[in-house]
Formats: C-alpha cells, sequence, structure tokens
C-alpha cells in the first residue's frame, strides 16, 4: 500500500511540474530552446533567432550523415548520423553563418539576439 | 589524335558495337557495369551485358574503377552494402579481360570508421587484381582532417593525400577535392595541390595519356547538389596540352559522360545505392528503388587503354 500511495506522489509531482513548465513559471528552471531539423540536405528553418542562452538542437533527419559547423569555427558538431543530435547554447550576441562542412552548399544562420 | 567540335557527338567509327543509341541504353541500364575502353585519346563504354564488345575490348592497359562503397550504410535504399560489393568483386573477377589494379574513387566508408575501412579491405582482398589506388571521398575524411584515410592509403601522397604514378605509359593522377570545403561552395583541390598538379605533369610530353581520378566531379554536374569542383578549371588547364585526358569520378552515384576538347569526363556507378538524376528530387539523398531493381543501378566501371588502334568513340551524355 505504502508503495502505490509513494508512485502516485510522483506522478502528482511529476503533473505539477509538467503544469509548471506550460505556465511559464518555472523560468528559473527551464532554459529557452530552439530546434533546427536538417532534412533532404537543408537546415530548416534556414535562418533561427534566439535570444542569448538559448539551447540550439540541430537533429538529422536525413539518411545520410551531416554536419553543423559555423563558418567562424565558434561552434562545430561531430558527425550526425541519422537521428543524432547536436546542441549548442550561444551567449555573444551577434550572427553565426553556418553550414555543413561534408555538404557545404548546405547553409544555415544563427542570430542571436 | 581526331579532331572534334565541342559537344559534337562521334560514334563507331571503329565498327565494335557502340553507337549512341547503344551507349543511352548503357546508362539506363547502368547496371552490372559499364565497360569504358580507352582508345587514340578517347574513352569508349560498352555495357557488360554485350559480351562480344566486352572481349574486343582487349587494350594494353586494362584497369576497373570502382567507387562509393559507401561501407557502413545500413538504410533502407540498401541495408546490405556488404552483399553488393561483393557482387561488385564478382564481376570483377569475371571480366573477359583481367584488370591489372583497381581505382576506388572514394566513399569507401560511410562514416569514416576503421572498422567500415577494415571490411572494405577484407572484400577487396578477394578481387583478382590486388593493387587498389585510393581516393577520398567526404565520407572518409570526417574525422581528424583525414587521419585515418591518409594512414590507411595514402601514406605515400602529397598533402592531404594526392599523388600520382604511371602504367605502360598512362600517367595517373589521383587526386583530393574533398577537403577544406568552403561554405557554399563546391569539392575543392586548394592552391598546393594545383602547384603540386602543375609541376606534376609540367615534364611529361604532350602525347602522353592522363587519366586524372578524384571522387566529386570535376566538371560541373548540378551544382546546386555540389556535384561540381570550384577550381577544377585551373587544374584542367594544366592538362590542355594533352592529347588524351580522361577524368573518372565518383560522388553522384550514377553514369555520366561528357566530352569537352580533349578531355573525356566520366562518373560510376555506386556499389551501395544510387542518386536522383540532377534536379530530379528534393535532394541529392539515396534514392530507393525495389529491392529487386537495386542491382540495377550499382555498378563498375572497366577501363582497357588501347594506344595502338585508333578507335573513336565519343559518346556525350546530356543531363537529362
Amino acid at each position: 500500500m505504502k508503495r502505490i500511495a509513494f508512485a502516485i506522489a510522483i506522478v502528482l509531482v511529476a503533473a505539477f511540474i509538467g503544469a509548471g513548465t506550460a505556465g511559464k513559471s518555472f523560468a528559473a528552471d527551464s532554459a529557452p530552446t530552439a530546434e533546427v531539423n536538417i532534412d533532404n540536405f537543408s537546415f530548416a528553418p534556414a535562418t533561427i533567432k534566439v535570444k542569448a542562452g538559448t539551447t540550439v538542437t540541430w537533429t538529422n533527419r536525413d539518411d545520410i550523415p551531416h554536419t553543423v559547423v559555423a563558418n567562424d569555427k565558434s561552434f562545430k558538431s561531430k558527425v550526425l548520423d541519422t537521428n543524432d543530435k547536436f546542441s549548442f547554447t550561444p551567449t555573444k550576441p551577434g550572427t553565426y553563418p553556418y553550414f555543413c562542412s561534408i555538404h557545404p552548399k548546405m547553409t544555415g544562420t544563427l542570430v542571436v539576439e | 589524335m581526331p579532331q572534334r567540335d565541342h559537344d559534337e557527338i562521334l560514334f563507331d567509327h571503329n565498327h565494335d558495337g557502340i553507337d549512341r543509341r547503344g551507349f543511352l541504353k548503357c546508362m539506363a541500364w547502368a547496371g552490372t557495369g559499364a565497360l569504358c575502353i580507352m582508345s587514340g585519346g578517347v574513352m569508349q563504354s560498352y555495357s557488360l551485358g554485350a559480351p562480344s564488345a566486352a572481349q574486343q575490348a582487349k587494350g594494353e592497359l586494362a584497369f576497373v574503377q570502382i567507387s562509393d562503397s559507401h561501407m557502413g550504410f545500413n538504410k533502407p535504399a540498401n541495408p546490405d552494402v556488404v552483399a553488393t560489393l561483393k557482387i561488385a568483386v564478382d564481376k570483377i573477377n569475371a571480366l573477359p579481360v583481367a584488370p591489372e589494379f583497381m581505382l576506388h574513387t572514394g566513399d569507401i566508408s560511410h562514416l569514416s570508421k576503421p572498422e567500415e575501412f577494415d571490411n572494405v579491405d577484407q572484400i577487396l582482398k578477394s578481387a583478382k587484381p590486388s593493387t587498389v589506388f585510393f581516393v577520398p571521398g567526404e565520407h572518409d575524411v570526417l574525422e581528424e582532417n583525414g587521419a585515418t584515410y591518409r594512414a590507411r592509403y595514402a601514406k605515400n601522397g602529397q598533402g592531404d593525400g594526392w599523388y600520382s604514378f604511371d602504367k605502360k605509359g598512362v600517367h595517373f593522377i589521383g587526386l583530393v577535392n574533398v577537403m577544406n570545403l568552403k561554405p557554399g561552395g563546391l569539392g575543392t583541390l586548394g592552391k598546393d595541390q594545383l602547384e603540386w598538379l602543375e609541376d606534376d605533369v609540367k615534364h611529361l610530353s604532350a602525347s602522353t595519356p592522363i587519366i586524372v581520378f578524384a571522387h566529386i566531379p570535376l566538371w560541373t554536374v548540378y551544382p546546386e547538389w555540389g556535384w561540381g569542383t570550384d577550381d577544377s578549371a585551373r587544374a584542367l588547364s594544366y592538362l590542355k596540352r594533352f592529347g588524351s585526358v580522361s577524368v573518372l569520378n565518383g560522388h553522384i552515384h550514377q553514369t555520366m559522360l561528357k566530352v569537352e576538347g580533349n578531355v573525356t569526363f566520366h562518373t560510376a556507378c555506386s556499389t551501395a545505392f544510387p542518386q536522383p538524376k540532377p534536379g530530379s528530387a528534393p535532394s541529392p539523398g539515396p534514392m530507393k528503388v525495389p529491392a529487386e531493381q537495386l542491382r540495377s543501378v550499382l555498378g563498375i566501371t572497366d577501363v582497357s587503354y588501347v594506344v595502338k588502334k585508333h578507335a573513336l568513340a565519343v559518346t556525350d551524355s546530356s543531363l537529362e
């Protein structure tokens, strides 16, 4: 009995945290995030604007490996095979063009405000 | 050296079984391989399905090109790239003219992993030609600026692994155009390699047949997909004075042939998976075909150089 009660408590706490995140009342705990998809040899969105401190995550949805490399080399992923992810949290505002170093025709821009 | 006009299509001057229609059929078929004869400075392509043509293809020098084995790739376009590479080796071993060596024009591996290279090396050991000359594809130099590739395949190469060698009077040049790629750009040879190339061919007589092999095409096939090399024009300028230049590439996983002046460009099929025709799909990603058709879109390229026989078969392939 005791174990079940404990389990229910956990579920309730989890639900509370979930609701809190959705309601933005846990701003201090949940860092802002942004997503970029790599699909069909392109970055989507091609230009992404985020606030400094936002964690940007690229996910490779292609059957072919890609990379995410800033033109100024300020960030650089390892090789991302299918469904691999790369995250980067920019701190300095600026415009960061980047590309796939394997398929350099693939380019994107990260704008940090 | 016969005179040819730009983009002019000449065919079957030697009555050896290939005409333009035959070649296009060969391209469409592109399946178990294409047999190419270097002759009088011009490359001829045959379907390996035409044994009479293949048997005529006796030259002083025969070699075979394979490309894009992508060892480690396991997606639906071809879940078993080991099996298809083995089939390619079987085809090589069954060629009527035994090739003296092999050229691998890159993307040996899919992710530059040592075990992927090991696997290819192991499979190629069962091929009759024991020597393989490699150039890297972009998939072979994913880590540490291609250190693994260089240590394995280009120990004696210059710079990023380029080199040249001579076989029976033919000068072979293996180039690297997959390193230090620039944002928004195509394949790149780079200043150091271009200078080396200029020097490498400086002392050769203009009658020396030249065969250049590199991964990414040295002519602009389709820049929107990165199918070309930014500074290839400069490389080709050093080869202008030669009567016979053949360029063998991979990367685009389909056969194409183009003649421009004294230069014949040819791309080989992959042994792993096909890619779409330029612009025919949203991206150059692997083209999925029904399993029973897969082998028909993969292949090898056999090349035989005939010095004395002045045959001529030039085929210009459009980017259709």
